[in-house]
């Protein structure tokens, strides 16, 4: 389906990358957003709060982020396609109701612009130490989708995508931005609404009856359809363990059921969810790995290190989780080494260690608060290759 | 691929970040240049020296980060004592000649001072100040067109202000023109 032309801002902007996220959500057909604001993430709320009055949606700023990511989950159920929006402290309160989303299946978009922690840390810059909270910060066994972009073009073409995936797996799906992309401004094309394909929820196609059950399946799909609520369809939506139907049950066959098949929707879709850049790898002896800003960082490092004769390319995974792992397994049957750049002291880095089978994996850490220099990266990669 | 890495310091309020963005926003949408804009945020943006960054490239840039900058353009002498150190030695610096002693500049750099301040109030309105710092540097620095900086800058400012600062512009590049002309 094609965008809705009302929130497709078409032109070409000069835009910082929380800006274009915003623009992003709306082009997605994001019509219901609520948020507290706190850096770095303030500009996506205060553009958002601004925008989606004019495009007939709504913008609540609540009390806290508790509420935000709660009130989110009312309004995809009543229809909308939803989004909020934080950064590592409010991302911490949110976590229960992540969770929830993904036991309840609840399509959302919750957007981390990344900055340095643990606790407050630094509140205006850079860092990417949220990756293993995004994948399985709430309690309990799922998985979820995170993406992460590199520019503020990619903020715009990788939100809309966000918006696509959750509602194509009914999940939750992290948009992991980081300060320095979310405060760096850059061209950004906007196409126009009839080039921007849009997925649309999938409604149930049985009509409302007493035999209606929220959760089933379509035959060869882990993903059921969803109905709005006032329509007719009468269900239940728990955070309990929960049958077809969607009411309780307490017990272990129940759960293996649910929760199997909300890992699997995610896990074994990783052949079509994979998406990933790679620079120069065909001959390469290391492979650097990076996402997010860093992946533009590491590529500096690459020509440096080409200058001076060494053979080295770079991966980037675009969505880190899943993790593309059939290709970094394929890398890894033919280059000596990875070296995983990542700002913050081994996340990403234990993925690609888990994958590697064997072929040295070597992290280039940073504890955040400023981007790694490239220099950094080249020593690591000359020692690597010592 | 030509990479020039641009600083523009000032105190907080000078309308630095307007500067920048302007400059980026020139090379960005109507030179076909690829520029990132970034930034000083936090405590150091308020009141002491702030400033703006920006990487004009002929290719993708890929780097954000301004890091040792070729040109140099500043409105405060706190802004110039804390930057100058981390300039290239043949950096071009410009500077806001009633506010900002270039003491101790490196023996390779060509500087030029504009009363930028005193233009902006002949002209009515001292808050012009950066737009005639931006006139300036259009004169001095080759890397983004005048044309293009003209378009952006009347695009980036508030509606009914465009006049005054096209001249605003208009007078620190008449300047800036004539002090090259002179073999600057």
């Amino acid at each position: 389906m094609k965008a809705d032309p009302r929130g497709v801002l078409t032109g070409v902007h000069f835009l910082d990358g929380d800006h274009a996220c915003c623009e992003g959500a709306l082009a997605a057909g994001c019509r219901c957003a609520f948020g507290y604001p706190i850096t770095p993430s303030t500009e996506v709320v205060e553009r958002i709060a601004q925008r989606l009055p004019t495009v007939g949606g709504v913008f609540l700023q609540m009390e806290d982020e508790i509420a935000s990511s709660i009130a989110i989950q009312g309004a995809a159920w009543g229809g909308k396609k939803v989004l909020s929006v934080s950064s590592g402290p409010g991302i911490s309160l949110m976590m229960e109701h992540i969770g929830l989303a993904a036991m309840t299946e609840t399509p959302c978009v919750f957007v981390n612009v990344q900055r340095a922690g643990p606790s407050t840390g630094l509140p205006t810059l850079v860092a990417q130490a949220d990756m293993m909270q995004a994948r399985w910060g709430s309690h309990g066994d799922y998985e979820v989708i995170a993406i992460c972009p590199n520019s503020p073009q990619e903020c715009f073409d990788l939100t809309l995508h966000a918006f696509n995936l959750a509602e194509t797996y009914r999940t939750p799906v992290m948009f992991m931005m980081d300060e320095a992309v979310g405060h760096m401004t850059e061209r950004v094309v906007i196409p126009a609404a009839e080039q921007l394909e849009v997925v649309e929820r999938r409604r149930p196609r049985e009509k409302p009856s007493d035999q209606y059950a929220l959760y089933r399946c379509e035959p060869g799909s882990r993903v059921p359809p969803m109905p709005p609520v006032g329509e007719g369809y009468r269900f239940h939506v728990t955070g309990l363990t929960h049958d077809e139907r969607g009411y309780p049950v307490m017990n272990a066959e129940a759960q293996d059921k649910l929760v199997r098949r909300l890992v699997d929707k995610i896990r074994l879709a990783e052949p079509e969810l994979a998406r990933y850049e790679e620079f120069q790898v065909d001959d390469a002896d290391v492979v650097l790995v990076a996402y997010g800003i860093t992946s533009r960082v590491v590529q500096r490092s690459m020509r440096l290190a080409r200058e001076r004769g060494l053979k080295v390319g770079v991966f980037r995974p675009v969505v880190v989780w899943p993790f593309p792992e059939r290709r970094l397994r394929e890398l890894a049957r033919r280059v000596k080494a990875f070296v995983v750049a990542e700002l913050n002291l081994g996340q990403v880095v234990l993925e690609v260690e888990r994958l590697a089978g064997g072929t040295r994996t070597v992290l280039a850490s940073h504890a955040g608060g400023a981007l790694h220099e490239p220099e950094a990266i080249l020593k690591v990669v000359q020692e690597v290759l010592r | 691929m030509s990479r020039t890495e641009i600083k523009i310091g000032g105190f907080g309020g000078q309308g630095v970040i307007l500067a920048g963005m302007i400059i980026g926003r020139a090379a960005a949408l109507h030179d076909d240049k690829d520029a990132t804009l970034t930034q000083s945020f936090g405590p150091e943006a308020r009141g002491g020296a702030c400033s703006a960054q920006v990487v004009v490239s002929t290719e993708r840039n890929l780097y954000p980060c301004v890091t040792a900058p070729d040109v140099l353009v500043v409105m405060s002498q706190p802004a110039y004592e804390q930057y100058v150190g981390g300039i290239r030695p043949d950096a071009l610096v410009l500077y806001e000649s009633s506010l900002v002693e270039p003491n101790g500049l490196p023996a390779g750099c060509r500087s030029f001072g504009i009363p930028a301040t005193s233009f902006a109030e002949e002209l009515g309105r001292r808050m012009v100040l950066n737009i005639v710092m931006l006139g300036f540097f259009a004169a001095l620095c080759d890397v983004v067109s005048e044309g293009a900086i003209r378009q952006a800058l009347a695009a980036s400012v508030p509606k009914g202000t465009e006049r005054l600062n096209l001249d605003a512009f208009t007078r620190g590049l008449d300047y800036g023109r004539a002090l090259r002309a002179k073999g600057g």
